[in-house]
């Protein structure tokens, strides 16, 4: 019975995992693979892959498919009921202006923004978890590489990470076996690869988690999990269901045949397949409720289909609902023992609250011009990345700011739509007529665009906390964002616009707009680049932060956190790989912890 | 979409500006009513214009982007030309379209409608649609490059920008667009073989 309503629900389970996405998936694979009894609630609708919009093309959308208040990312975006706004469900900024402003993105549906996202899966390295070690700014994990190292080579091998070991400074290597091989460059690829090197910047294989191809599925699942007999051949009959990629189709889709990681179609199918694991979508969480003895006896959730309050119960209870919906449970969960909020007593839930440092530049190349037909779809975009290459110049005080960015980047003859043409008249100056076909057919396929990805600093004044009055359409009270970048951010901004510029140029080619000086006007907005981590952040006392070296949270023993919240830093390596693998060392120690009944 | 990709058409559309008030202001045309197609689209329908909301531009107004369409991509010995492949319709949509963004675009649409007939009797005595292919480009001359364009044809500039990039969306997102560029993808390959050696040995890269 893994889907049940809130009415069929058991009476109580070992584990409730609050969130369907990329913590809670792992978290609720790796329970239920080990004999765990779960319960996984999710805010949002029941969805599967097979409803991706695979193959479709623009015309066949309303408006070419392009970005709409109702699917910010174009029509046929993974994502269901989410955005940047939800309707019926607020939230509010306590600033406006462009320094000053939080972006918050939910999708309300089963596997959450997993369903979306770009699947480039970088490790951190040993610096970043130790960052207030090397250069005195912000938090030390309590935990280091080491101790995560085993777990990222497991994730890797579950979900299938193609890529590369080039053995860079504070890049790692992943153990033999663990990467799939990296997928063919496409030409200017090759261009940018051949140019950076001129200017010392390293072009190497990206990592993302797509299936270049079939995972091996007779050796895999016994390294997985070794001695247990049911796990490996659940897991071995589910990795032979997953096709390799087509080489076609925007991951961003959905993907209807496995080919990449989403919860829904790596994590879920093998945990359902436990028989262990229940689910119950369209159940908004907002509240872990406490027994007398001081533990967490379960949550409290409205079912969205009938708009009633429930309750589930279990033994241990495990917050993986992204990291500011995870703060908001935590903040809405009050009591006389926890009157600010449970898990609170150190004040630092909300606190710390990191996105990612972004900012673009995109250029004309004429040597890419009037290039013959080519099919580059190829994996859809970054076949290649730039890692961050300066840490010897920033240890010598050359660059002005702490920590470093990753490129991505990208090109190629992409599927034409409604961007393929606009905003030309910089190149064709005003063309239109035949003159105008010929200036289109002449220059598709010849832009190249930039990213820069970069670690923010934890600083206090970026946070949330309740509103004092705004509620959601249940009555819920919703989250109020505070948020400032700092010099560091900034000034990695603007060196990313520089150097995006020297590489379009050194490719020959002019930037589409001038390339920014000021960092405060080159860096996106706060939480546009979705990878906002921190709010019950990890640390090694029970004043200083939200949850211990396993998620598991100060206060309360039998209460964890599964999701970005934990971070304590913002490496500029984007966070899903590391939310999946601390999702799963959590786990790992929660079924010990239960095994010897001290949970 | 990407990111990048989303930021710049929302960019393209916030450089919209001033045109838009004076449109909203003299289009006859009564905006959009109802909703968009939410959250949770099906995404598996094949949509044409018209069924997610209604369309709304009139019989003239449509003759009149029809013509624009076709100055802008006329057929040539590759493809046919704009309205041919159903330009008109998407304008239609875009503009009928109830999200805020795509209403401003429709003030600049038919304030642009207005602008050009408007200019064209100031200068010929006559609507742009009567006009001789001639007097009809001696117009788009001079609104065809924001850049270029003086102090009186700014407004009609930057109409004549986004009238271009909503031709262009309508007429590349279609399959004859596809075809014209000779686009080659969308279609499941065994295994991907990177850039072909000729390509990259003609670009040095070999």
């Amino acid at each position: 019975m893994p889907f049940v309503t809130a009415d069929n629900q058991q009476g109580s389970y070992d584990v409730i995992v609050v969130g369907s996405g990329a913590g809670g998936g792992q978290a609720a694979y790796t329970l239920c693979m080990d004999g765990a009894k779960v319960l996984m609630l999710e805010a949002g609708r029941n969805y599967a892959a097979t409803e991706s919009s695979m193959f479709r093309t623009p015309d066949l959308a309303p408006l070419a498919g392009v970005a709409t208040p109702d699917k910010p990312f174009g029509f046929y975006d993974a994502t269901v009921d989410g955005g940047w706004t939800v309707p019926g469900e607020p939230y509010v900024r306590a600033s406006e202006d462009d320094a000053g402003r939080f972006e918050w993105w939910r999708a309300r549906m089963l596997g959450g923004r997993t369903n979306h996202w770009g699947r480039i899966s970088l490790r951190n390295g040993p610096y970043d978890f130790k960052p207030r070690t090397r250069d005195g700014l912000g938090f030390d994990w309590p935990i280091g590489y080491s101790d995560l190292e085993p777990y990222y080579d497991k994730v890797e091998l579950l979900v299938g990470v193609y890529g590369t070991n080039e053995g860079l400074e504070n890049t790692p290597s992943s153990s033999p076996g663990c990467l799939l091989p990296p997928p063919k460059p496409i030409v200017s690829d090759y261009l940018v690869r051949e140019r950076g090197k001129r200017l010392g910047i390293p072009v190497i294989p990206g990592h993302r988690a797509v299936l270049t191809r079939a995972l091996d599925y007779k050796r895999i699942p016994a390294r997985l999990h070794p001695g247990n007999a049911r796990a490996q051949k659940i897991l071995a009959e589910d990795m032979r269901a997953r096709t390799p990629c087509l080489w076609a189709t925007p991951c961003g889709y959905g993907c209807a045949v496995r080919a990449n990681y989403q919860s829904t179609t790596v994590h879920l199918p093998p945990a359902l397949a436990t028989g262990n694991l229940d689910i119950t979508t369209d159940a908004m969480v907002h509240e872990v409720t406490l027994g007398g003895d001081g533990r967490a006896n379960g949550v409290n959730f409205i079912d969205r289909t009938t708009g009633k309050q429930r309750h589930a119960a279990a033994r241990v209870v495990v917050l993986a609902a992204s990291a500011c919906e995870t703060v908001r449970i935590l903040l809405n969960s009050r009591s006389a023992r926890f009157p600010d909020g449970l898990a609170n007593s150190s004040g630092k839930v909300g606190r710390y609250l990191m996105d990612t440092v972004g900012s673009s530049v995109g250029g004309q190349i004429p040597l890419l011009e009037s290039l013959p037909p080519l099919n580059e779809d190829a994996a859809d975009g970054h076949q290649l990345y730039v890692p961050w290459w300066l840490y010897r110049e920033q240890l010598a005080g050359k660059l002005g700011f702490a920590r470093g960015y990753h490129i991505e980047f990208g090109g190629g003859k992409r599927m034409p739509g409604y961007g393929t043409a606009a905003g030309l008249a910089w190149l064709t100056g005003g063309s239109y007529g035949v003159a105008f076909k010929k200036d289109v057919r002449r220059y598709y396929g010849s832009f190249v665009w930039f990213d820069g990805r970069g670690e923010m600093i934890p600083n206090d004044r970026s946070y949330c906390e309740l509103d004092g009055s705004v509620k959601d359409k249940w009555g819920i009270p919703v989250l109020k964002f505070h948020w400032q970048w700092s010099d560091h951010e900034r000034g990695q901004a603007a060196h990313m616009q520089r150097t995006f510029g020297d590489l379009i140029e050194a490719m020959g080619g002019k930037t589409d707009e001038p390339v920014k000086t000021d960092g405060a006007d080159a860096i996106a907005a706060g939480g546009s680049i979705i990878h906002e981590v921190g709010g019950a952040i990890t640390g090694s006392d029970a004043g200083s932060s939200v949850t211990n070296a396993f998620g598991q949270t100060w206060d309360v023993r039998n209460l964890f956190v599964a999701d970005g919240a934990v971070f304590a830093s913002n490496a500029d390596k984007n966070p899903t790989l590391t939310i999946m693998a601390l999702a799963w060392r959590a786990s790992d120690h929660i079924l010990e912890r239960m095994r010897r009944k001290e949970l | 979409m990407d990111r990048r990709t989303t930021l710049k058409w929302v960019m393209s559309i916030a450089a919209a500006g001033p045109l838009v008030r004076a449109g909203r202001a003299r289009a006859r045309t009564p905006p959009p009513a109802g909703g968009g197609y939410g959250t949770d689209p099906d995404l598996s329908v094949s949509s044409r214009p018209g069924e997610p909301w209604p369309l709304t531009l009139t019989a003239a107004q449509r003759k009149l982007a029809a013509l624009l369409s076709d100055l802008i991509l006329p057929a040539d010995d590759v493809s046919p030309g704009a309205s041919a492949v159903g330009v008109v319709d998407f304008i239609d949509e875009w503009v009928s379209a109830p999200y805020s963004d795509f209403q401003r675009d429709r003030g600049v649409v038919l304030g642009g409608f207005l602008w050009l007939d408007e200019e064209s009797r100031r200068r010929f005595d006559l609507d742009f649609s009567a006009l001789d292919p001639a007097s009809q480009r001696a117009i788009c001359d001079d609104i065809c490059d924001e850049r270029r364009a003086g102090k009186a044809m700014r407004d009609g500039a930057r109409f004549f920008a986004l009238y271009r990039d909503l031709t262009a969306g309508g007429f590349y997102s279609s399959p004859v667009g596809r075809k014209d560029l000779g686009y080659a993808g969308n279609v499941p390959l065994k295994s991907f073989d990177g850039a072909p050696a000729a390509v990259l040995a003609k670009l040095g890269l070999a």
